[in-house]
């Protein structure tokens, strides 16, 4: 299929014909798989950074009557949309990374969890998948290999956030609640249905179809030494050209601000609404899982903006999208909005504020899940970095309003 | 707890135990782990909460609970494992590598308290004003972690309004702390699902369908919840006030009635463990309070037996005789009302194969307004009739529209076990220190059977010694030794036992009129099963749906909660597996203790029924007033 080429980059938005990776992993064992991946040195794209070949190689392992192989696409953190791009320009390839995935693992049945607002994408999916079952692509005995049958099914979610996390989304998909399960056990082990599933990312199993064509060596020189390869980032806020761009991991926020031509920057927000809030003077730190990790959202914000205005507004995303099971993430969040909001309405003692930073501490390491725990991560950084702005009101260079 | 395959319950809800290996002993059956520095060695698969016990190490907890499948949400039991990132749930946690676990660090402490803080701060209430005083598991905690003030601040206003539209269960979602246990009683233990938590994060909030009010829903009343709610977020509706003015009344003639269950646990109300039958003095405490009458419930247990044996014994007649009403058979037990309204709810295509006879406690209402209202010779209108039960459900089964059949509500309230003792509390009484006393006359004397109700299976056991001994014209000791039908007996979730009618003896002279001789079961097998909690029922019946074994039982017994009566929703707080073997242990040691074990050997029984039933069993003046008829609700209308 020829398209008009829209963007550039060195794996994803390279060139790429459909059924090219499928194809060449069917000439390869499932070990060659397996041992290519892990010589890629491929973590997992959503952001928690989970190697790839770990989890393939245990549900590989893992004896059951069916496994199963998620796509996680509910992409909810606040200012990503790079899997949107990856699922409407580049469906070829999250498809062919889970037929890859479930050759490899030997899954027979693929699932595209499609976050609720992007139900409008789903004609086009599933008119794709249609297309791959006609290429014999998708379907019984692939591509004429013996006994690999695949297919892939496309289940859209409810919009709630923490069904992004891999195991209040299987819950979804079981059609309960969307609440994080308690792990061990681990999908990988014990997931949809009670059997193996691998739940990976949008963008971790495009990424698998390159791989294999042009080798884990090849992809593992791409990025830093524990970032290898590239990443898609969602570059939104203030600057000129707002979009979604794939660049090598390593790469300085600097950098970043200057291709997408932000002036005037005050901060940036890494890795959205649980990431964290880097200030001016951290500006030359590298985006890798040395030093800061993220799923790909990059929110700028110039010096107009008023960080405390930010960080409520993440707080208050807390608190509404936390699934409430576990204390700490449910009334946790609620009294950090608190805190912030004494701040605005100049009612706070530092004292009371350095015990919610207390807690905010616990929240991070005894919440249920994920979303609890990096939930107090902007509360944090943005008290730390932009206190000379939000407690002396600072009209300055740095950190000025 | 098991890991069923057809619950209701999400599987984040159910246990993800990894199973424990048969022979620990061998190699990789168990692991070596550390626990604050001393080595230990766990079969694989224990949950870190489970190996701290067996150690001695204490652990908080407050979402978890020994009946119920594993949630992990409450996070009060974290512990550090060393190279984890964060702490882990020791509830939730099955070793299965050599780990190493600290209880105690300061990051531990810090969270459990930050923890116990939060909730505190969403907690509406204060504890001197509210039932659970003293018997919470909410303000133990806050007490063992020595909170002194409120660090997060503390919900001034109400947020919820109290659900008491339910004459059974009382909902104050203001004390909630979320740690679903009711929910997991609901949808796992008892496998009805009316309670699930509704919205998310700060509106997160247990509730039923379509937050409808409890009444409206397919509550069954067990009150399995309240017995495992650790707050005050769950109660029974409490009718002590008016049984307080009743008692105050000069005109009122109060009765009431005690089942063998709340007997054999109210000491623990006062302190006492487990196990203590307290008949005795508990009839003492009730004069003592005002009571006009103290009844047993046992006596009408015996004539319930009477009614529901003979009842049994004429559908099996009809069956396999006359060919006629086949699908009566199997009879199931009526005497739990959460059962009845369980079927009536999930199976009402089931609704005749219920007995007819009402539980002990109607027919002991019904019987006071009348029978007893004529030899006291005392205006029925003036009677009020009180049942202790150790039941959420009985309130609600009092107040069924077709419980009137004396003519008056045949039983005015249902007093559950605690709200007794609160009662008892409140007049300054200690009953374990009260000498004993007996029940009043004419419903003085009761057999052992009626006793054993309290039990899982016991129902059956009292029907089947007195089933055994009417057809067979021989002793139920020749069988079973000390009439001890311990088949019957134990904590198994269904049992199924068989017993072959080899010999059949004389007819009674009250079953002469229906036939004249027992050869149509001479060489037949009586199968019979006993079960006991809805979800053991639910398994029963979708047997019987698909014609398996249960579906060719003869008779089966059914209780609505896990254990039995001694289990009800309306007996002291906690519960466990362990206090329910002891409340049964007491039941059994009472039953034994008795000189008459067998309902149709108890004089009074004869007595009603020559002066009162002269048709005998099932004649029509007990149809009138010993029998009632059941709704099929089905699944969306209460």
């Amino acid at each position: 299929m020829k398209k008009d080429k829209l963007r550039n980059g060195k794996v994803l938005f390279s060139d790429y014909s459909l059924g090219e990776g499928v194809r060449k992993a069917l000439t390869l064992s499932r070990d060659d798989i397996l041992f290519e991946v892990k010589d890629s040195k491929l973590k997992g794209r959503g952001g928690a950074g989970f190697p790839v070949s770990t989890k393939w190689m245990l549900g590989a392992a893992a004896i059951a009557e069916r496994k199963y192989i998620i796509c996680n696409a509910d992409e909810g953190e606040p200012g990503t949309f790079k899997d949107r791009v990856l699922l409407v320009e580049y469906p070829e390839l999250v498809f062919e990374g889970m037929i890859i995935a479930g050759y490899a693992i030997g899954a027979k049945y693929g699932i595209v969890y499609l976050r609720g607002e992007y139900e409008y994408i789903r004609k086009s999916l599933e008119d794709y998948l249609n297309l791959m079952r006609n290429e014999n692509l998708l379907g019984k005995n692939i591509l004429g290999k013996e006994g690999f049958d695949f297919d892939i099914k496309i289940h859209l979610g409810s919009s709630a956030y923490v069904c992004g996390e891999e195991t209040a989304l299987i819950e979804s998909l079981e059609g309960n609640r969307g609440e994080a399960r308690n792990r061990p056990p681990y999908p990988v082990n014990t997931g949809f249905m009670g059997m193996p599933t691998s739940v990976n990312n949008v963008e971790t199993l495009s990424c698998i179809p390159h791989i294999i064509l042009k080798g884990g060596d090849w992809y593992r020189n791409l990025g830093t030494d524990k970032s290898t390869g590239t990443k898609l980032f969602s570059v939104s806020g203030d600057c000129e050209r707002p979009d979604v761009y794939e660049w090598e991991w390593g790469i300085t926020i600097n950098e970043i601000l200057e291709k997408v031509g932000a002036k005037n920057t005050k901060a940036v927000q890494v890795g959205g609404a649980s990431g964290i809030c880097v200030p001016k003077s951290q500006f030359d730190r590298k985006i890798s899982y040395e030093d800061i990790p993220t799923g790909g959202s990059i929110i700028i914000f110039d010096e107009n903006r008023d960080m405390l205005k930010v960080l409520k507004n993440f707080m208050e995303f807390f608190v509404e999208e936390s699934c409430g099971q576990c204390t700490p993430c449910r009334i946790g969040n609620v009294k950090l909005l608190e805190g912030v909001k004494m701040i605005e309405n100049e009612q706070y003692t530092f004292a009371y504020l350095d015990k919610l930073k207390d807690l905010a501490k616990t929240m991070q390491i005894a919440s249920k899940c994920g979303l609890g725990q990096s939930s107090p991560n902007s509360f944090i950084s943005i008290l730390e970095n932009f206190k000379n702005e939000i407690f002396y009101h600072e009209n300055g260079v740095e950190n000025g309003k | 707890m098991e890991n069923k395959k057809n619950g209701r319950a999400p599987i984040s809800q159910k246990p993800h135990r990894i199973e424990k290996p048969e022979h620990p002993e061998y190699i990789g059956g168990s692991v070596k782990i550390q626990i604050n520095e001393k080595e230990v060695t766990v079969p694989l698969g224990t949950t870190i909460l489970e190996a701290c016990k067996q150690n001695n190490v204490h652990i908080p907890t407050l979402c978890h609970h020994e009946d119920l499948c594993i949630a992990g949400v409450c996070r009060v039991c974290v512990v550090e494992i060393e190279n984890a990132r964060t702490l882990q749930a020791s509830c939730a946690f099955p070793i299965t590598a050599p780990i190493k676990i600290k209880t105690a660090t300061p990051k531990v402490r810090k969270a459990r308290k930050h923890i116990i803080d939060l909730l505190l701060s969403e907690h509406y209430g204060e504890c001197y004003s509210c039932f659970r005083n003293n018997n919470c598991e909410l303000q133990s905690l806050a007490k063992e972690y020595g909170v002194d003030h409120y660090n997060f601040g503390h919900i001034e206003k109400p947020r919820y309004k109290i659900d008491n539209s339910s004459y059974s269960v009382v909902r104050d979602m203001d004390k909630c702390i979320l740690c679903k246990r009711c929910v997991r009683t609901c949808i796992d233990l008892q496998e009805v699902g009316v309670l699930e938590a509704i919205g998310r994060g700060d509106a997160t909030h247990i509730g039923t369908f379509f937050d409808k009010q409890l009444s409206d829903v397919i509550c069954i009343n067990c009150g399995q919840c309240i017995n495992r709610c650790p707050t005050g977020a769950l109660r029974a509706n409490d009718p002590r006030d008016e049984i307080w003015k009743a008692i105050d009344d000069p005109n009122k003639h109060v009765i009431i009635q005690t089942a063998p269950s709340p007997r054999a646990a109210i000491g623990e109300e006062f302190g006492l463990e487990a196990g203590h039958s307290m008949t005795g003095e508990l009839n003492t405490a009730l004069r003592r309070i005002g009571f006009d009458k103290v009844f047993d419930t046992n006596f009408t247990a015996d004539l319930t037996i009477m009614e529901e044996g003979t009842e049994l014994i004429l559908r099996l007649y009809n069956a396999l005789v006359n060919g006629v009403d086949a699908n009566k058979v199997p009879q199931f037990t009526s005497c739990s009302p959460g059962w009845v309204k369980y079927l009536e709810h999930f199976y009402p295509e089931y609704i005749d194969n219920l007995s007819t006879a009402k539980s002990p406690q109607q027919m002991f209402g019904a019987v006071i307004k009348t029978f007893y209202a004529q030899e006291a010779k005392i205006n029925p209108a003036d009677i009020v009739t009180v049942a202790v039960m150790p039941c959420s459900a009985k309130k609600f089964e009092c107040n069924r529209p077709e419980m009137v059949d004396s003519g008056f509500k045949d039983v005015d309230f249902g007093l559950t076990t605690r709200e007794l003792a609160q009662m008892i509390k409140e007049t300054g009484i200690f009953l374990p220190e009260l000498p004993k006393s007996s029940f009043d006359d004419p419903f003085g004397e009761a057999s052992g059977a009626g006793v054993i109700f309290g039990a899982t299976g016991g129902v059956m056991e009292a029907a089947l010694r007195t089933v055994i001994e009417l057809v067979t014209g021989k002793k139920v000791e020749n069988l079973f030794e000390n009439a001890n039908i311990t088949p019957l007996r134990g904590f198994e979730g269904i049992r199924y036992v068989e017993l072959n009618i080899e010999e059949v003896g004389e007819v009674p002279e009250m079953y002469k009129k229906y036939f004249s001789n027992w050869e149509w079961l001479k060489g037949a097998t009586l199968k019979v099963a006993v079960a006991h909690g809805t979800a053991n029922a639910k398994k029963v019946m979708e047997d019987i749906k698909a014609g398996g074994k249960f579906s060719e039982c003869h008779f089966i017994e059914f209780m609505g909660c896990p254990g039995g009566c001694i289990g009800g929703g309306g007996q002291p707080i906690p519960t466990n597996a362990e206090i329910r073997a002891k409340r049964a242990e007491a039941i059994y040691k009472e039953d034994e203790g008795m000189p008459i074990r067998k309902s149709h050997e108890n004089p009074h029984i004869s007595y009603i029924y020559e002066k009162f039933l002269p048709e005998g069993p099932c004649g029509h003046k007990s149809h009138k007033l010993l029998h009632t008829t059941y709704t099929k609700r089905g699944e969306y209308i209460a």
